[in-house]
């Protein structure tokens, strides 16, 4: 079970040129809106043709610009949950199951399909309901149905939560993490989320500009960035500029001292991430000492943020800690910071 | 009382309002796709005859259908058929003046169409004719609906073109809107208002009957 896409095509403002396969587990796709996620997934569907390239899934060819092969949706056995679900309002959550079951004749396995996802769906008592009746999650889960009755080869999921009020979205993405870890096959999530890909994916790729910029296991990509624009969109809050030094060592800009990075530094590399977590209030002149002026905190309900500058007020630097209780008081603001040599990621 | 052009304007409304409402849905479905600026020169190409006095319309259809004129004397030839100056000749006149309305309702309601729905229905493998008669039909009927009763109403309301195309012939084109004229023009103002409380009634009939259906929709929407 594989999906191989490398497609490119022209569009307002900038060039897609999507590059990446995944296998038979679940994959995100990170990146800030706009950037052609989406996009990709309507290529893949059929919905949107490309300009030029090949989309193969499990080995059948979907699009090849080369061959004169442009397969139409109805072909290609993909599911994909729009941002708004797309329920038709005229049906019913019966009729909108029964509608992804096109492909079976037998009216008897029709009925008994359809009320096997309505059970495991959890919607046997709204199967009469109008999709405008239903709250968002269950809006959601009779998608999913019609979808998945249909047996997709691929799932591939357009900011599932982004439509859902904050409280519903932890519950359902719970439930969406165990359909995914379920379901047998290829999954794509598409998200501007960092912390949605890393809970429900195992594999990632990271888009900016229409391109995949780094792709990996979650984990990997999470921990090593690469690229200013990937750390950002994994949420380093501090991407400081730097200068290389030698292999393991880069100066920042507005620090003296030299740092230590215990991963190797490229030759073009002109900045470093530190993830707001990762710093540690230490004594002057500890290794990777930087020395800070406080500036401004903030308080979330379950961390403090706190804001600091080098000394020549150049460069800002974020420090995050979490709260013991709901009522903790803000930390005590330390002189200096250290940053553990194998927490500094090396970036270009 | 002579009921004919109670009977000539039913089936003339009903003709070209049924015609009106697979050219308007076509013109519409089609046109909606298209890039702006086509989209704007066709727009007013079409919308003109709902905007021009009806008597240019039927000087224009008169230019075309005419006895001594191509098509005229085409339709003439081959099938023996006068498109003038018959009781059918008032259907080409209210085709063209009811049109712009079907048209441009339609294509309102087509543009506000949520096209999601119609790629969510592709990916599940349903046809582009099932897309259309079971998605975007229902979710758009508010409009095409509302198209079709505004067409019908002044399919039957038609005037001007008709009566330079079709003319008054008393038992053979005559309609009520011709008819409330001859009466009129000939001193007969009794008559004229017995014609007029009869078209009253037709619209008023119409106009309910829609508002009771879209209750009814509603009303189903909910249950």
């Amino acid at each position: 079970m594989s999906l191989e896409v490398n497609i490119t095509k022209k569009l307002d403002g900038f060039t897609l040129r999507a590059e990446f396969t995944a296998g038979s587990t679940a994959t995100a796709l990170l990146g800030a809106s706009g950037c052609g996620k989406s996009m990709t997934l309507r290529c893949i569907a059929g919905i949107v043709k490309p300009d030029a390239g090949r989309i193969v899934l499990d080995g059948r060819v979907l699009f090849d610009s080369e061959q004169h092969i442009d397969l139409p949706p109805q072909q290609r056995g993909v599911g994909l949950l729009f941002q708004n679900y797309a329920l038709f309002p005229n049906m019913t959550v019966e009729q909108n199951i029964l509608c992804g079951l096109k492909a079976e004749k037998d009216k008897a396995v029709r009925r008994e399909r359809c009320a096997e996802m309505l059970r495991a769906m959890r919607l046997e008592a709204l199967a009469k309901r109008c999709p405008a009746q239903l709250s968002g999650g269950q809006q959601q889960r009779t998608a999913l149905a019609r979808i998945l009755v249909g047996r997709p080869r691929i799932l591939m999921l357009d900011e599932p939560f982004s439509a859902l009020d904050s409280y519903l979205r932890e519950e359902v993405e719970s439930e969406v993490g165990s359909l995914l870890a379920g379901f047998d096959g290829t999954a794509l999530l598409v998200t501007h989320n960092r912390d949605e890909a890393y809970r429900l994916c195992r594999e990632m790729a990271v888009m900016d500009g229409g391109r995949v910029l780094r792709t990996g296991t979650t984990k990997e990509v999470f921990a090593d960035p690469q690229s200013i624009t990937a750390a950002r969109l994994t949420g380093c809050k501090n991407i400081l500029p730097c200068t290389r030094v030698d292999a393991h060592t880069v100066r920042l800009t507005g620090w003296d001292a030299p740092l230590r990075l215990a991963a190797e530094v490229p030759e073009h590399c002109t900045a470093v991430g530190i993830r707001a977590h990762d710093l540690a209030p230490c004594a002057p002149g500890a290794q990777n000492a930087l020395p800070v002026k406080a500036v401004s905190s903030s308080e979330n309900p379950f961390d403090w943020n706190l804001i600091f500058l080098a000394p020549d007020g150049t460069t800002r630097l974020w420090w995050k800690v979490s709260k013991a209780t709901l009522g903790a008081a803000a930390p005590a603001a330390p002189q200096c910071f250290a940053a553990a040599p194998e927490s500094i990621m090396p970036l270009v | 009382m002579d009921w004919y052009p109670l009977w000539n304007s039913l089936r003339i409304a009903l003709i070209s309002c049924a015609a009106v409402f697979f050219l308007g849905i076509f013109a519409a479905y089609h046109i909606a796709k298209l890039p702006r600026t086509v989209k704007g020169v066709l727009d007013v190409v079409l919308t003109l005859p709902m905007v021009l006095p009806p008597t240019v319309v039927g000087y224009f259809l008169l230019l075309l259908f005419g006895a001594k004129r191509p098509v005229g004397i085409f339709f003439m030839e081959q099938f023996g058929v006068k498109l003038v100056m018959n009781w059918y000749s008032a259907i080409f006149a209210s085709i063209v003046v009811a049109f712009p309305l079907m048209y441009r309702t339609a294509r309102g309601a087509f543009e506000s169409f949520d096209e999601t729905l119609a790629w969510s229905a592709q990916t599940l493998g349903q046809s582009n004719s099932w897309i259309f008669w079971r998605v975007r039909m229902p979710y758009c009927r508010q409009g095409i609906l509302a198209g079709t009763v505004l067409a019908f109403a002044r399919a039957l309301g038609e005037y001007g073109a008709t009566s330079m195309i079709a003319g008054y012939t008393p038992g053979k084109t005559a309609t009520i809107a011709t008819t409330v004229y001859q009466l009129w023009r000939t001193n007969d103002e009794a008559g004229a208002m017995r014609w007029v409380l009869v078209d009253i009634a037709i619209s008023a009939v119409v106009l309910l009957a829609v508002n009771l259906l879209e209750k009814k929709q509603k009303a189903g929407g909910r249950k």
